[in-house]
């Protein structure tokens, strides 16, 4: 019999086994605090990035508004023509209202506090409530920008003159009125209510929200059954050759592809080719569709693939078609894993911008679109409008718009991960 | 029923050697004659399965008694469980999986190409090894089968089907209160039942066990045993297992798989007695495997 020579753990020395063990232990320690400082670090930076949007965003959501008394005279307004009537001369008068017994400068110099619309804002509440003709309106409008960063200690009164928007005499004049109490500061609901507009302080994102929305349907309606229909191919039909290894690959380098790639394709082929409308959001749907595809197969491979081979033997067995093993048991116990993996999808979708941009849904548009062949904006693409913009009021927007659009990704997610937890089955 | 020591044999006898799928080397399978056991009507003969170039099982044919308990022994990888997968064609969801020889059924061959897949595992059914109910409810387990064979013409019919499947499994008594509750919440004795109860409830005639009592306790085991005693009186049953004493105590006939061939069959009482190759009395005596 030869010497098999093996060793035993209890053979070391005492002394060198305790330093070997001491070594594995300062191995482990050193593993974990590397794990604790790359989420540190993680949770450290994502912290910065939303103090400085909060920072950044948080006064957009109050604005400024001034409390205004129109005199609604009959010799500015006909009751029979409320849309052809001289609302510029009423809101003068309002105007004037707001500096009772001052000299006609200081309400030259008063008249720019309030918003450029408040004429519209007029109108439309006096067509709204026709029996106002002959009577007084009181109205909260909006102010100015420059009023409105006044107001909120962003304009910076103690700057010399030649260095801030406003003069010292225009200064003053806002003065007479918040004395008089006429000045308040609610919650912003324009930011969410309207849409774009040249002017910060009555820009809102209810153009590009249903933009956006209109945008994800498409979305949704084209990739959800094509992905899924394309994953269940591949994963229960396909045989295993050199062609299905081609098509697999290439799937898996589209959702790799830069999305201004898809951008490009959009505009050489839906709106050259096909002759699809501008900034349309049936367009960007398609073309978000487009990178959303990928993923959903990938997803929903993979949510096929952990089906338990036992289910589908059980299924098999008892003499299911290929087609009842699917559709009764394959797909139900996959279907958690496929919308979450959807979901997550679409809120990529969503804050995608660059194929946007392509296909020209960054365009100046004041109204919501009324359906998906209407120009629109997107949220992604209304942050980079307003990213653009020069007023200092669009600089607090746009960090309220990237929170509004974080807010609607965190919700998705929850949703995703809601849905998955309450799905989930354990077999 | 054959009375000689192999079938192959018989054929080469007559003259008409059939051409050799295989380089293996030549085997004889030691046959012991079944005494007053019922005819067969499950017959495989020449039974070769090939995974992409790997030969898994060298020319099986062995007949099944009709109502009676037949095991497949043999140690891990023998290709006892590739042969009874071959009986109701689950192996044709093995992409590289090529099956030669027939494997009959009342004179039917199962791999005719007229035959159809769906209907065969209605006929044979089979039990797996680890219990796979789904995750529906008891009452849906068993159900299922009936359902997309369009065996229960209304809900009461079902209900009966459903019933006295699992009176039959034995396991009604204790889920009866509870058919509504899933059938994943069960034991795994249960759960196992269970998927009796679902193989039941399409009246399959015959029931393949692929090793049903390897992932239960010996109590479970136990009732599984008592429950295939009972089963014998209305089904063929062909059941795997790596427990000698329970091929022993379950089974009228045993199959003794070594490396893809099958080396011996007889009557379980010969085989463990008196086994007549060496390899299966190595085998038994626990020298190999």
């Amino acid at each position: 019999m030869t010497d098999t020579s093996a060793v035993s753990v209890s053979d070391r020395p005492a002394d060198v086994a305790a330093r070997l063990r001491k070594k594995r232990y300062a191995a482990d320690r050193r593993l974990r605090a590397y794990g604790i400082g790359a989420i540190t670090v993680a949770v450290g930076l994502l912290g910065i990035l939303i103090a400085t949007l909060v920072l950044g965003g948080y006064q957009a959501f109050t604005q400024t508004h001034v409390r205004v008394t129109f005199p609604i005279s009959t010799q500015n307004v006909d009751a029979d023509d409320l849309r052809g009537s001289n609302w510029r001369a009423v809101v003068t008068e309002g105007v004037e209202n707001l500096f009772p017994g001052q000299s006609e400068e200081v309400r030259g110099l008063g008249a720019r506090i309030l918003t450029n619309n408040t004429q519209f804002f007029v109108r439309d509440a006096v067509i709204a409530n026709p029996s106002l003709v002959g009577e007084t309106l009181v109205l909260e409008v909006p102010a100015s920008d420059p009023y409105d960063q006044l107001n909120k200690g962003v304009l910076d009164r103690d700057l010399p003159e030649n260095r801030r928007r406003l003069t010292d005499e225009q200064i003053a004049a806002y003065d007479i009125v918040e004395e008089q109490g006429l000045v308040s500061r609610p919650f912003n609901w324009a930011l969410f209510f309207n849409a774009d507009s040249r002017f910060p302080e009555i820009a809102g994102l209810s153009g590009a929200i249903v933009g956006s929305f209109y945008a994800l349907m498409i979305c949704f309606v084209i990739s959800f059954p094509v992905g899924i229909a394309a994953a269940i191919y591949l994963e229960e039909f396909a045989p295993r050759n050199r062609y299905t290894d081609i098509i697999e690959v290439n799937i898996n380098n589209l959702a790799a592809v830069p999305s201004i790639v898809f951008g490009l394709l959009g505009l050489a082929v839906f709106l050259q080719i096909f002759g699809l409308p501008r900034s349309a959001p049936l367009v960007g749907g398609m073309v978000l569709s487009l990178m959303t595809l990928p993923t959903i197969i990938i997803v929903t491979r993979n949510a096929l693939k952990s089906v338990p081979p036992s289910i589908r033997e059980a299924a098999l067995g008892m003499g299911a078609s290929k087609h009842q093993v699917i559709m009764h048991h394959v797909l139900p116990l996959a279907l958690p894993g496929i919308l979450t993996g959807t979901i997550i999808g679409l809120a990529q979708a969503l804050g995608e911008t660059a194929p946007l941009l392509l296909i020209g849904m960054n365009s100046f548009i004041t109204s919501p679109p009324g359906g998906v062949m209407e120009a629109s904006t997107a949220l992604p693409t209304q942050i980079f409008i307003w990213a653009d913009s020069p007023e200092r009021g669009f600089v607090a927007r746009t960090s309220a718009a990237i929170l509004v659009l974080l807010g609607f990704l965190i919700t998705m997610n929850a949703i995703a991960i809601f849905l998955r937890q309450r799905l989930e089955r354990t077999w | 029923m054959s009375t000689t020591l192999s079938a192959r044999g018989a054929t080469d006898m007559s003259g008409t050697s059939a051409p050799s799928t295989t380089q293996a080397p030549a085997h004889q399978t030691v046959r012991v004659p079944m005494v007053d056991a019922n005819l067969p009507r499950l017959k495989a003969k020449d039974v070769s399965v090939f995974y992409g170039d790997k030969q898994a099982l060298y020319d099986v044919s062995i007949d099944v008694p009709e109502k009676a308990v037949t095991s497949f022994i043999g140690p891990s990888g023998c290709g006892k469980s590739t042969f009874l997968r071959c009986i109701n064609r689950m192996n044709d969801t093995i992409e590289s999986c090529r099956v030669l020889g027939d494997i009959t059924l009342d004179d039917q061959n199962l791999y005719d190409s007229s035959l159809d897949v769906v209907e065969l595992r209605a006929r044979i059914g089979m039990v797996f090894q680890k219990p796979n109910p789904f995750p529906k409810s008891i009452f849906e387990n068993v159900a299922y089968g009936p359902k997309i064979h369009g065996l229960a013409r209304s809900k009461t019919d079902l209900e009966e089907i459903v019933e006295s499947s699992l009176k039959k499994a034995g396991l009604f008594n204790e889920v009866k209160d509870r058919l509504h509750s899933p059938g994943t919440g069960l034991s795994g004795g249960q759960q196992q039942r269970l998927c009796i109860a679902r193989a039941i409830a399409v009246g399959p005639e015959v029931i393949l066990m692929d090793e049903p009592c390897s992932a239960l306790d010996p109590i479970a085991t136990a009732i599984i045993e008592e429950l295939i005693d009972e089963l014998r009186e209305n089904y063929t049953i062909v059941i795997v297992t790596h427990s000698m004493q329970q091929a022993a105590r379950v089974s009228q006939k045993t199959a003794f798989f070594h490396l893809g061939k099958l080396i011996e069959e007889g009557p379980t009482e010969g085989i463990f007695t008196n086994p007549r190759d060496k390899k299966t009395q190595d085998y038994i005596t626990g020298r190999i495997g």
